[in-house]
């Protein structure tokens, strides 16, 4: 019998793993008590750090195409799809499900993925308009990505709770920092393996993981995040965030619907252009 | 000068002049330069062009840390850039800063490189941010120690803050001492003047005031010779010669490493100006790490083999 | 060599696996035709032959629906959006992994260069897949209601000049929207479209959900008259489409044509000019002007003649014309000698009515169908070089003194397709935007196509768009 290379699980920032600066790490353990893993423990100033190569990366991969970042969505889900058996192994431990079960939540959450990344190159078409305004002018709407999305993964499970929060960011064209669930964060780590081994671009997605309390915070008060997908919060301490929040008006959403394109609208700013129509 | 028929030497005339340009449309502009791009050159073209491209290339070295021993080694490459070949051409100039052309005149001299030109940057490169009387200075310096060519930068707060004539005159006060000695570069720095209706504006302007060649670039300010801003100074050059009969060269630099790069440039020479400006008189290339990759090429080209770092001299 | 020649840059022809004989693609299968009956397919390059094709008859027509409408029934209809998606997916990765296999059998069948074959066509057609696979499980939010039906059975036919993009153009909003499809590729153009089942097969595309039956002018018009179609969508001449919506008036089946053109492309006198050029080059020079939204006719402000037209001779003489699987070639073969005589026949014209012709002087190949780039100067509306679809590399130059006077021509025409202005004027474009009757206008650019931008013409140019939100009409019972 030979032994197997036990996994280890760091922060996902700037494309890159890194351990937490602080140099800590947490236990997990299952509902039996059984040690999982030592995820690291993210600080104020990993996430710092996260929210600077999110705000970095976001210029080029907004003014990537659409259809291209169609195509490196989709791209990940491919790279998800062949990792079906690792996330399955990681939730049945960290869930104590069946193997059933967690097959059903991966396809769900490859599924729930591969939906959004359809999206972006069709939800200006239905989120924008031409406006027939009285006078000789031509009045369009866009609807552009607001930039950088804060997000505290929903802890319900593991691996759709970290789709659910960041594809709806990501068709939009924003760059997230996402905390992943304080007890099942193996998820998200993997999840981070395939986005560094797709095409998308370093700093375009950030994973940090670590105790929310502690990290929950930070990520409402930084003055460079724009907007707050707090969907993982409960709402009594949602209140406190949000009003730390207000001081440069984050853009603040919970949702309970899963698929929905005002998952992603919610984080997009509508611009209406009027220019003369003359010869 | 018979290009001044299209203008007074006012200012006025001179902004009149400029307004009357067509516009450049960005992506149309790029989409042209990106389908040049396309081009597929290989076998004899290919051998051709990169023996055209060594013979044009401006061998340069511009840094702080340059020495009399740089210098040196920068020149005798430039006459000899494989020692193991002597099939391959010398390169078409050397360029180097202005006190520095003493010593490579007098080196190149002594190898036999005489009829290697050097060329001297100058007024106050790269900024340009100095008094009219130093840049005058650092030009008349150049040739007296052996410049037969001058690559001058233009005043682009002149530029950009809507003082034409005052980089004209500029202009036309750096031809005026290089008279018959040496022939003008122009360096339009257009990666600080960022939009090629400025590209177009600026090489007409330096064309008017009498330069034999326009330049794109110091090389120390990105992004420097792309082939949209190439093409739409291949256009002037073709337009204005319509105009005035006058054919004036064009040099890129800065940014243009690859064999693929060179031989990018020589497709828009091409199809953009023509036939006549494919020979050193009219296209430059300003490079240094440059010279080492056509070497490569052209081994791969006569051998069959991919070569490596280890059959090229450093220096 | 005191100029820089280009050498010979010919992309290899391995790579396209062209088999002697094709059958017909029904059920999943490739089947032989009932009658036997083939014809071949050429390169119209060099004329050489490059296949023999199947020639579907009614009895190949009535499988190949029997097959679509069980497929439909039994499969198709019960598959979510998002396992239709999938499918949808799997063939777009495909075309992806097989483009350049698929760019040079294009190029062979067609005459169209490799360089447009490998960076447009099959780019394009791959990305049409990948666009409508995300609209089959978003089709609630569509703008159609909230649960638009398809139609069932699709009946297709395709033309030649762009060959698997057309395919792309109709089978993929076909199947997103949850039809299945029969589709009849060009006559002269089969086999991208052959190529594209085996596609099917390697995507495991349940059979049946799409049938590629190839055939002439007979196959077409049988296919159209097939009692079992729900759905008629045809892309081709003006001539043939009104033929074809006249015999599905009495049954009223739902039909959308996409049409002939003459398209306009108006030069103001403040173009950004060298752009312009290449923009009118574009227009009517791209894909040996094969096009139906080409810009054939140039609208010229008239003070600007002379000098915008010295630059056009002047960059028309450096188009390259040649071998099309050369990379460096420009423009490529005419598609067939038929092709070829009707462009023939309409310059004549030109010439006979007094306008003033001028070819770019190129080599012509000794084998073959070519035809060098052409302009006729001082053409008027009366000529019918400049009311005729020539559907070839041949520009009327027209002139015009106000923007009034340009929309007005523009406009006069019976083709609505496409139309292109020139300036650096905003409200300019819009202004023109407003008044144009084309149903794709491009300002300061032409020919460019996008699987998210509705395309189709006004007036005789077609009925309906495709491509879009919009596109996805044509395939839901009930939508416009």
């Amino acid at each position: 019998m030979s032994l197997d290379i036990k996994k280890t699980y760091k922060l996902f920032i700037a494309g890159a793993f890194p351990r937490s600066e602080s140099g800590r790490s947490y236990e997990i353990r299952d509902k039996k008590g059984n040690f999982i893993a030592n995820p690291a423990q993210a600080s104020r100033k990993d996430l710092r750090d996260a929210v600077l190569a999110a705000k970095n990366a976001h210029s080029s991969w907004a003014s990537a195409t659409a259809y291209n970042r169609g195509q490196i969505l989709y791209r990940i889900a491919e790279i998800m799809e062949g990792r079906s058996e690792q996330f399955v192994t990681e939730i049945m431990a960290m869930e104590s499900v069946s193997s059933k079960q967690a097959q059903v939540q991966v396809r769900q959450a490859i599924d729930t993925w591969v939906w959004y990344a359809g999206w972006s190159d069709k939800i200006s078409t239905i989120a924008g308009s031409t406006n027939p305004v009285a006078g000789s002018f031509f009045n369009f709407t866009v609807a552009e990505p607001l930039g950088v999305v804060g997000i505290v993964a929903e802890e319900k499970s593991s691996l759709l709770g970290v789709v659910l929060g960041l594809a709806p960011v990501l068709a939009a064209g924003n760059c997230a920092v996402l905390i992943a669930s304080q007890k099942r964060p193996l998820s998200a780590i993997t999840l981070a393996e395939c986005l560094a081994t797709s095409d998308v671009p370093a700093g375009v997605v950030n994973i940090l993981t670590g105790l929310s309390d502690e990290l929950t915070p930070h990520l409402a008060s930084h003055m460079e995040i724009d907007g707050l997908d707090l969907s993982g919060v409960d709402s009594k301490s949602a209140a406190a965030l949000r009003i730390s929040s207000v001081d440069n008006l984050k853009r603040v959403h919970s949702f309970s619907a899963e698929k929905s394109p005002e998952r992603i609208l919610s984080f997009m700013e509508y611009k209406t252009l009027w220019h003369p129509i003359g010869v | 000068m018979s290009a001044l028929n299209l203008i007074d030497g006012s200012e006025t005339s001179l902004r009149r002049f400029l307004q009357t340009l067509p516009g450049v449309d960005q992506i149309g502009a790029q989409e042209r330069a990106a389908m040049l791009g396309t081009r597929s050159i290989k076998t004899t073209s290919k051998k051709w062009a990169i023996d055209m491209a060594i013979s044009m290339i401006d061998l340069t070295t511009l840094e702080g840390a340059d020495t009399a021993g740089k210098i040196r080694s920068l020149c005798s490459k430039a006459l000899r850039p494989d020692p193991q070949d002597t099939s391959v051409p010398h390169v078409g100039a050397v360029c180097v800063y202005n006190d520095m052309v003493g010593i490579a005149r007098k080196h190149l001299d002594s190898i036999g490189g005489q009829s290697i030109p050097v060329a001297a940057v100058a007024t106050a490169f790269p900024s340009g941010r100095a008094s009219r009387k130093v840049k005058l200075q650092d030009t008349k310096d150049a040739i007296s120690l052996g410049a037969t060519e001058i690559d001058m930068v233009i005043d682009r707060g002149a530029f950009l803050s809507g003082q034409l004539g005052e980089v004209f005159d500029e202009i036309r006060a750096i031809k005026e001492i290089c008279s018959d000695k040496a022939h003008l570069k122009v360096i339009l720095e257009t990666g600080e003047l960022v939009t090629l209706d400025n590209v177009r504006k600026a090489s007409y302007l330096a064309m008017l005031a009498g330069a034999d060649f326009i330049k794109t670039s110091t090389g120390k300010v990105t992004p420097a010779a792309t082939a949209p801003v190439v093409l739409v100074m291949l256009e002037a050059v073709r337009d204005f010669f319509e105009l005035s009969q006058i054919r004036i060269g064009v040099k890129p630099a800065g940014g243009i490493r690859t064999t693929k790069d060179a031989i990018k440039q020589l497709v828009l020479v091409k199809e953009i100006a023509g036939a006549e400006w494919l020979n050193p008189e009219l296209f430059r290339i300003g490079a240094s790490a440059l010279l080492n990759d056509l070497l490569m090429q052209r081994m791969k080209l006569s051998t069959g083999r991919y070569s490596s770092a280890n059959y090229v001299t450093v220096d | 060599m005191s100029d820089f020649e280009y050498a010979p840059a010919p992309e290899s022809k391995a790579i396209a696996n062209i088999k002697k004989d094709y059958g017909l693609y029904i059920n999943g299968k490739f089947v032989a035709s009932h009658n036997k009956k083939r014809f071949e397919t050429i390169n119209p390059a060099n004329e050489e032959v490059l296949a023999k094709i199947s020639l579907a008859d009614e009895v190949d027509i009535d499988k190949a629906v029997k097959a679509a409408r069980s497929a439909y029934v039994k499969v198709w209809s019960k598959l979510s959006g998002k396992e239709r998606a999938k499918y949808l997916f799997r063939i777009a990765r495909l075309l992806q992994e097989r483009s350049r296999e698929f760019a040079v059998v294009e190029t062979l069948d067609n005459g169209k260069p490799i360089r447009e074959t490998r960076d447009i066509d099959i780019p394009l057609s791959a990305a049409h897949f990948f666009y409508h696979a995300g609209w089959a499980d978003k089709l609630e939010f569509a703008g159609f209601g909230e649960k638009p039906k398809a139609h069932g059975v699709v009946a297709q036919i395709i033309p030649w000049n762009f060959p698997l993009l057309m395919l792309a153009w109709k089978i993929a909003p076909a199947l997103a929207t949850g039809n299945t499809v029969v589709l009849k590729p060009a006559e002269t153009t089969p086999l991208t479209a052959l190529l594209f089942a085996e596609v099917c097969q390697q995507a495991d595309l349940p059979p049946g959900v799409v049938n590629i039956i190839t055939g002439d002018g007979s196959t077409g018009a049988a296919l159209v008259k097939h009692p079992d179609i729900d759905k008629v969508a045809f892309t081709g001449s003006t001539e043939v489409g009104k033929l074809i919506a006249r015999s599905l008036a009495v049954s009223n089946t739902p039909v959308t044509l996409e049409l002939g053109g003459k398209g306009a492309n108006i030069v103001f006198e403040d173009a950004p000019i060298d752009q312009a050029v290449e923009g009118i080059i574009n227009g009517i020079f791209f894909n040996q002007g094969h096009v139906c939204c080409a810009g054939s006719r140039l609208l010229l402000q008239e003070n600007i003649h002379d000098e915008f037209l010295n630059k056009l001779q002047k960059r028309m003489s450096k188009i390259r014309l040649g071998d099309p699987l050369d990379k460096n070639t420009d423009i490529g073969a005419i598609n067939s000698a038929a092709q070829l005589a009707k462009i023939h026949e309409l310059s004549s014209s030109g010439q006979a009515e007094g306008a003033d012709i001028w070819s770019s002087p190129c080599q012509i190949p000794n084998k073959g169908f070519w035809f060098a780039p052409t302009i006729f100067k001082g053409v008027t509306q009366a000529h019918r070089i400049a009311r005729e679809e020539i559907f070839g590399p041949v520009l009327s130059v027209l002139t015009f003194r106000t923007p009034q006077e340009a929309i007005e021509k523009a406009n006069n025409t019976p083709f609505g397709l496409s139309a292109g202005v020139w300036t650096d004027k905003g409200s300019r474009i819009l202004w023109a935007g407003n008044h144009l009757k084309a149903g794709v206008i491009w300002a300061n650019t032409f020919n460019k196509f996008d699987p998210a931008s509705p395309f189709g013409g006004y007036k005789e140019s077609g009925w309906g768009r495709e491509g879009g939100r919009h596109g996805l009409g044509a395939y839901l019972k009930g939508a416009k």
